[in-house]
C-alpha cells in the first residue's frame, strides 16, 4: 500500500495544468480531490511520473446558471454541490445522487470533475449525468470544446478525455417545470459503490401523458448508459403501473452487464428491470 | 459506597485512546530503526524454481535481503501449539520463508531491510523469481480425494488430521422417527481487527537480549514460541505488546513474519520494524471458520431429540497454524449437543490442507460452528415435525435442575438455566405479535421472518490438565500480582493481555471494590513479559473469568495481609478486626481505624510490623480454574426479505445472554454488540472467496464487506446472571456470545421468511443474490 516513486508539481492554472501535463510525455496524472486515485497509486495499479495537483485551481470551482443549464466547476467537491441552493433549486436529483456517494470524507473531499473523469463505471454521477443531458468541457492545448456525456465514457476507467487535456466544468440540462427525479442505488455493502443506480428524470402533459423522459444507469454495466428502450416505452405514454413494468424490463437492454463475486450479470440484469420500475413508479404513480 | 462491581463504569482507557494518545506497535520510533517489507507469492501452488535478490540488495537504501535458504542456520520454522492426540495429526509448521515451494497465495519468500519503507517497498519489485506454477487445491473436500494435488510429500490425501469421538450406531438413525439430515458450510472468513498486525524489533548485541513489541493477544505465549525458534532463552527475549487494537483470535497464533522481523533485527544489528498491510492482511493472517458441517439429527415425532451426528470437513490452509488443530476438534465438537439434553452424539473431523491461507481461532473458535449446526438442525427439525421452533427448544433444554450437567460429548455444563433467557427474550419480543403481523404482511407481499438461537458456549478454558490431555502445548491457569504502592495506589499485573475489551477498567472495578479504594487509584500492567511474570493471554472469553478471578483472589492476599498489620497497629486479635469501604475498624468500635492507604504506608515503611511479617504489600494468585465456564443465552432476530432483489434486512435484534456476574454492564454490552455485528457479518456479508487456482477474490474491503453500523437496528440486549461456581467472581465470559449466537438466528430468520418459498436451507453469506436466485427456482417449483 506503498505508491512507487512520483513526482510532484502544483499547477496555479488551466494553462499550467495543461503545459504540465504535456511536458510530462504522457506519465502525468491529474490529482484533483484524490478519492480514486490514491488507492490506485497505493495499490501501484497506476504509477505515474509526476502527479498534476490541480486542487488549487480556484477557477475550477463553482457552480452557475447559464440559460437553461447549471454549470458546474470540474474541481468542486461533493459537499459544495450538496450545499449549493442553485443545485437544490434546479437539480435535486444531483442533490440526492452525491448524498449517497460514499461518506462523509469522501465528499468532502472528492471532486464531480475526478468521478466523471476516472470514469469508474460503479460511481454515482454517470448516470445522473447522462438523464441530465451533460456537457463536458473540455480544454486542451487548442482551447476548449464540449463534449457529449453520452459518448464520453468509453470503458471501465477510460474515457475520450485526451491525455493532454482537463475537464474543466460539466453542465446539466435544468429538467422541464414539474418533471420529478429520482437517484434509486443498490448500494455493494463493502465499498459502498453502485451495484446499480438508476437516475429516472420525468414529467407529464396535462392529459397525464408521459411528456419527459431520462433514465441513466451505472454501476451495472462496464459503462453508465441511458435507457433508451425504457425511454421510448413510455414517452407519449400514461405512466400504468403495468406499462412501467413493461418498460422497465428492458433496462438493461442498452447496457453490457457487468460481473464479480458479489453479483452475476444475470443479477445486475435483473436488478436494472426492478430498480428501474421502483424508481419510475416512485416519481410517476 | 454502591458497589463498582456490576456498575456501568466508563472505560478507563478511552481519553487516552480517543485522543490519539495510544501507544501501538506502529508508534513505536526507536533510533537508527530500518523497516522491513516481505515478497510474497501471486501463486497458490507452485515450485521456486528461481529466486535472485542481486537488483534489490542493490537498490540505494537496502540494507539487506534475506531468503529462506538465508535464514535456514538462522531460525527455525514456526510450529504450532495444540497437538490434538489420538488423531494421527501431522503438523506442518509455517517456514520462516518458503523454500522451494509456495503453499497459499500471500506466503512469504522473501524479505528486504531498507532505510525507509519506500526503499523496502520499491525494492521487492526488484527481485526476480521464477515459479513452475503446480495444480492448487483449494475446497477441503476437493483437496481429500485420491488424486489431488499434494501440499505436502508426507501427507496422503492432504489429511492432517481424522478425529472421532463418540459413537452411534447407524440403527439408531434406521430406527428413528424423524431424522433431519443436512449439508452446511461455515465459511471462511478474514478477521480484520482495526489494527493490522507488526513487529519492531531491537537486538542488543552486547548482552544478546531481544526485544520484540508486536500484536499479540498473549505476549507470554509468543515468548514461549519465538524462543525456540530464534534460539534465544525466555530470559532474554522479552515480547512487549503495547496497545493492541483488536485481534479478534488472529493476534493468537504465533506467525513468521514477527519471528523473521525479531531474527533480521539481530543480524542486521538495527531496529527492525514491520507494519503489515491491510493487503497483506487480507492473505497473510489466519483465517477463521470454513468448516464443511454434515449434521444428522434423530428425533421423535413430538419433539424430543435422540441422537446428533456431525461430520465437519475443516479446511486448514496450508500450514498447521498456532490453534488450528483444536478449533475444528475440541472446540468444536465438545459442543455439538449445544444447549439440549441429546443423549447420544458423535462427531468426525477431518483435518485438511489446502493451498490457502491457514486458519485458526476466529471469536468463539470452534463453538460458533457448533453452534451453528446444531441451531439450524432444531429448526429444520422442527419444520420437518411442523413444531414451533420455540416449543422445540423447549422440549429439548437441559433442564436448570440438571446443572452440572454432563453432555454426551463427555465436558460438564457447570450452570445454566436457558429456558430463563428463552423467557426474558420471549418477554421483550412478544412472540405471537410477530406471527400475526407475518401472516398479515405475507399477504401484501412482504416476507418477514424470525430465527432463534438459544446457545451455549464453552469458554474460560481450564483447568491446565485438560489442556495438556487434549494436547495444548501449554498451561490455561492465569496469574496476577496486585501490589500496593507506599501512598495506597495499586498496580495490578495480569497475564491476559487486553486488546480492546477494556479490561484496565473491569479489573480496576474488582480490586476497587474489594479495597474500598478510588477506581482511580488502581492501574493495570499488561503485554509486557518482563514486568508480568507469567500468563497465557486473551481469548476464548478468558480474561475475566480465569484472568478477573486471579486478581480477585490476588487481592484478598492482599487485603489477609493488611488485616494483620492493621490489627497489629490496633492492638486487637485478627478476628476483631472488619474491613469495611476502605477502612479497618475494630469491632464495635468505629474510633479504633485504620485506612487502607494507612496500612499500605505501614507495609511499605515496616517501622513496625507484626511478628513474622515481611515488609511490603502485595498478593498474587496463579488461579487455575476447576472447569470451564459456559455462558448462553437466546438470541431472536427478525427480518425482511425483498423477494425481488433477495436483498435482506434486519428489523429487530433481541440478545438476553446469561454471562455469570457482569463486572461491568456497558462493556459487557459493548462487548454484545460488537459481537452480533460480527456475527450478522458472518451470516449476510463476509465471507473469503478464492478461486479454483487460489487466488483471492475478496482481499480489499472494496470486495470483502466488513459489517457497518447503517446496516442494523438498534439491538435490544439485557442479561440474566446465572453465576458460575469454577471462580469467585461468579463470571463465565462475554466477547464470543455474539458471533456464537448471531449467525443462525439470522439464517433461521431468513429461512422462516423464505418459508412461503419452500427454501430450507441457505449458506451463507446470504448474499441477495444467492436468496434471490433460490426465490426464483423457489417459485420455478411451484
Amino acid at each position: 500500500m506503498i505508491p512507487s516513486t512520483f513526482s510532484y508539481v502544483q499547477a496555479q492554472s488551466v494553462r499550467e495544468a495543461i503545459q504540465l501535463l504535456q511536458e510530462s510525455n504522457g506519465e502525468g496524472k491529474l490529482l484533483a480531490g484524490g478519492h480514486s486515485l490514491v488507492p490506485l497509486l497505493k495499490f501501484r495499479l497506476t504509477t505515474p511520473g509526476t502527479l498534476i495537483d490541480i486542487g488549487s485551481v480556484e477557477e475550477l470551482r463553482g457552480v452557475g446558471k447559464e440559460e437553461n443549464r447549471i454549470v458546474v466547476g470540474a474541481l468542486t467537491s461533493y459537499k459544495q454541490i450538496l450545499r449549493d441552493p442553485t443545485v437544490s433549486e434546479h437539480l435535486p436529483v444531483l442533490a440526492e445522487a452525491v448524498r449517497q456517494i460514499g461518506d462523509i470524507q469522501i465528499r468532502n473531499r472528492g471532486t464531480i470533475g475526478g468521478n466523471l473523469a476516472h470514469a469508474d463505471p460503479a460511481a454515482d454521477i454517470p448516470g445522473v449525468a447522462l438523464a441530465l443531458e451533460a456537457l463536458l468541457e473540455i480544454q486542451g492545448e487548442d482551447g476548449a470544446e464540449l463534449v457529449e456525456a453520452d459518448g464520453f465514457f468509453l470503458g471501465p476507467l477510460v474515457t475520450a478525455l485526451p491525455e493532454t487535456s482537463i475537464l474543466t466544468s460539466v453542465s446539466f440540462l435544468i429538467p422541464p417545470d414539474g418533471a420529478k427525479s429520482t437517484y434509486l442505488k443498490y448500494a455493494h455493502p463493502a465499498s459502498g459503490y453502485a451495484v446499480v443506480g438508476v437516475c429516472a428524470i420525468a414529467a407529464t402533459d396535462p392529459d397525464g401523458l408521459i411528456s419527459y423522459i431520462r433514465i441513466g444507469i451505472n454501476g451495472a454495466g462496464d459503462i453508465a448508459y441511458r435507457a433508451r428502450s425504457v425511454e421510448d416505452k413510455l414517452l407519449g405514454h400514461s405512466p400504468t403501473p403495468d406499462r412501467i413494468r413493461e418498460a422497465a424490463a428492458m433496462a438493461a437492454e442498452e447496457g453490457e452487464m457487468g460481473s464479480d463475486h458479489f453479483a452475476s450479470a444475470e443479477y445486475r440484469k435483473h436488478l436494472c428491470t426492478v430498480y428501474t420500475e421502483r424508481a419510475l413508479r416512485s416519481i410517476l404513480l | 459506597m454502591a458497589s463498582l462491581i456490576g456498575s456501568a463504569v466508563k472505560r478507563k482507557e478511552d481519553p487516552r485512546l480517543l485522543t490519539g494518545n495510544g501507544c501501538f506497535t506502529d508508534d513505536m520510533k526507536l533510533p537508527g530503526m530500518v523497516y522491513a517489507s516481505f515478497l510474497r507469492s501471486p501463486h497458490a501452488h507452485a515450485k521456486i524454481a528461481r529466486l535472485v535478490v542481486d537488483k534489490a540488495s542493490q537498490l540505494p537504501g537496502v540494507i539487506a535481503v534475506f531468503t529462506g535458504q538465508d535464514l535456514a542456520d538462522k531460525m527455525t520454522s514456526v510450529p504450532a501449539m495444540w497437538f490434538l492426540p489420538g488423531c494421527d495429526l501431522k503438523p506442518k509448521d509455517r517456514p520462516a520463508l518458503a523454500v522451494d515451494k509456495v503453499r497459499y497465495a500471500g506466503e512469504a519468500i522473501a524479505v528486504v531491510v531498507a532505510k525507509d519503507r519506500y526503499i523496502a517497498q520499491d525494492a521487492l519489485d526488484l527481485i526476480e523469481v521464477d515459479y513452475e506454477v503446480l495444480p492448487a487445491v483449494v475446497q477441503q473436500e476437493k483437496a481429500m480425494q485420491e488424486g489431488s494435488s499434494l501440499l505436502h510429500d508426507d501427507v496422503p490425501n492432504n489429511l492432517a488430521l481424522l478425529w472421532k469421538a463418540g459413537d452411534i450406531p447407524d440403527q439408531v438413525f434406521e430406527e428413528a422417527e424423524v431424522v433431519v439430515k443436512e449439508r452446511l458450510y461455515n465459511q471462511r472468513v478474514i478477521p480484520n481487527p482495526m489494527e493490522t498486525r507488526g513487529a519492531v524489533a531491537q537486538y542488543n548485541p552486547g548482552g544478546g537480549e531481544l526485544t520484540l513489541w508486536c500484536t499479540s493477544q498473549n505476549p507470554h505465549i509468543h515468548r514461549l514460541i519465538y524462543a525456540n525458534v530464534l534460539g534465544i532463552p525466555e530470559t532474554k527475549l522479552r515480547i512487549i505488546a503495547p496497545d493492541v487494537g483488536g485481534g479478534f483470535g488472529a493476534k493468537i497464533a504465533t506467525y513468521t513474519e514477527e519471528a523473521v522481523v525479531a531474527c533480521i533485527a539481530r543480524e542486521v544489528k538495527k531496529p527492525v520494524k514491520w507494519i503489515e498491510e491491510r493487503k497483506e492482511h487480507f492473505m497473510a493472517t489466519s483465517h477463521g471458520r470454513d468448516e464443511v458441517l454434515e449434521v444428522e439429527l434423530a428425533g421423535t415425532k413430538d419433539g424430543k431429540i435422540t441422537a446428533l451426528r456431525v461430520t465437519n470437513t475443516a479446511n486448514l490452509g496450508a500450514y498447521l497454524s498456532t490453534f488450528g488443530a483444536g478449533c475444528p476438534t475440541i472446540d468444536f465438537g465438545l459442543m455439538v449437543t449445544g444447549a439440549y439434553a441429546i443423549p447420544q452424539a458423535a462427531v468426525v473431523t477431518y483435518g485438511v490442507y489446502t493451498n490457502t491461507t491457514p486458519t485458526d481461532a476466529y471469536r468463539g473458535a470452534g463453538k460458533p460452528e457448533a453452534t451453528y449446526q446444531i441451531e439450524r438442525a432444531i429448526d429444520l427439525f422442527a419444520s420437518k415435525i411442523r413444531m414451533d421452533p420455540v416449543e422445540v427448544r423447549r422440549i429439548n433444554f437441559v433442564p436448570k435442575e440438571s446443572f452440572p450437567f454432563g453432555n454426551a460429548m463427555g465436558v460438564t455444563y457447570d450452570s445454566g438455566n436457558y429456558q430463563l433467557t428463552l423467557d426474558k427474550a420471549l418477554e421483550l419480543f412478544d412472540y405471537q405479535a410477530f406471527r400475526n403481523e407475518q401472516e398479515e404482511q405475507r399477504k401484501k407481499g412482504k416476507y418477514l421472518g424470525v430465527g432463534f438461537s438459544t446457545y451455549v458456549e464453552l469458554c474460560g478454558f481450564g483447568p491446565s490438565a485438560v489442556a495438556g490431555a487434549i494436547g495444548f502445548q501449554g498451561g490455561v491457569w492465569e496469574n496476577s500480582t496486585v501490589r500496593v504502592h507506599p501512598r495506597g495506589t495499586v498496580s495490578v499485573f495480569t497475564g491476559t493481555s487486553p486488546h480492546g475489551q477494556g479490561t484496565a477498567t473491569t479489573f480496576a472495578q474488582i480490586v476497587a471494590e474489594k479495597l474500598g479504594i478510588p477506581i482511580e487509584d488502581v492501574e493495570l500492567v499488561h503485554g509486557d513479559t518482563q514486568s508480568v511474570s507469567m500468563g497465557w493471554g486473551t481469548y476464548g472469553s478468558r480474561a475475566t473469568a480465569v484472568g478477573g478471578a486471579a486478581v480477585s483472589i490476588a487481592t484478598d492476599r492482599v487485603i489477609e495481609k493488611a488485616r494483620r498489620i492493621a490489627a497489629h497497629e490496633l492492638e486487637t486479635t485478627l478476628d476483631q478486626v472488619e474491613f469495611i469501604n476502605g477502612q479497618f475498624t475494630v469491632k464495635g468500635d468505629l474510633t479504633r481505624c485504620r485506612t487502607f492507604q494507612e496500612i499500605a504506608k505501614s507495609a511499605n515503611y515496616a517501622w513496625n510490623l507484626p511478628e513474622g511479617v515481611e515488609p511490603s504489600l502485595e498478593g498474587q494468585s496463579f488461579f487455575d480454574p476447576s472447569n470451564f465456564v459456559y455462558p448462553f443465552g437466546t438470541h431472536i432476530c427478525v427480518v425482511e426479505v425483498d423477494e425481488h432483489t433477495g436483498e435482506i434486512e434486519i428489523k429487530r435484534y433481541v440478545a438476553v445472554d446469561d454471562v455469570g456476574r457482569v463486572i461491568n454492564p456497558l462493556l459487557a454490552e459493548g462487548q454484545v454488540h460488537g459481537g452480533i455485528a460480527q456475527g450478522v457479518g458472518q451470516a449476510l456479508w463476509e465471507g473469503a472467496v478464492y478461486t479454483d487456482q487460489g487466488q483471492l477474490m475478496s482481499g480489499t474491503f472494496m470486495d470483502y464487506t466488513m459489517p457497518k453500523a447503517r446496516f442494523f437496528p438498534p439491538i435490544e440486549s439485557a442479561f440474566t446472571e446465572t453465576l458460575s461456581p469454577v471462580n469467585p467472581l461468579g463470571a463465565k465470559g462475554v466477547g464470543e456470545t455474539g458471533t456464537t449466537a448471531a449467525p443462525p438466528a439470522v439464517v433461521n430468520a431468513v429461512m422462516d421468511a423464505l418459508q412461503p418459498f419452500g427454501i430450507h436451507n441457505l449458506d451463507m453469506p446470504l448474499t441477495p443474490e444467492k436468496v434471490w436466485r433460490a426465490i426464483r427456482s423457489g417459485r420455478d417449483n411451484g
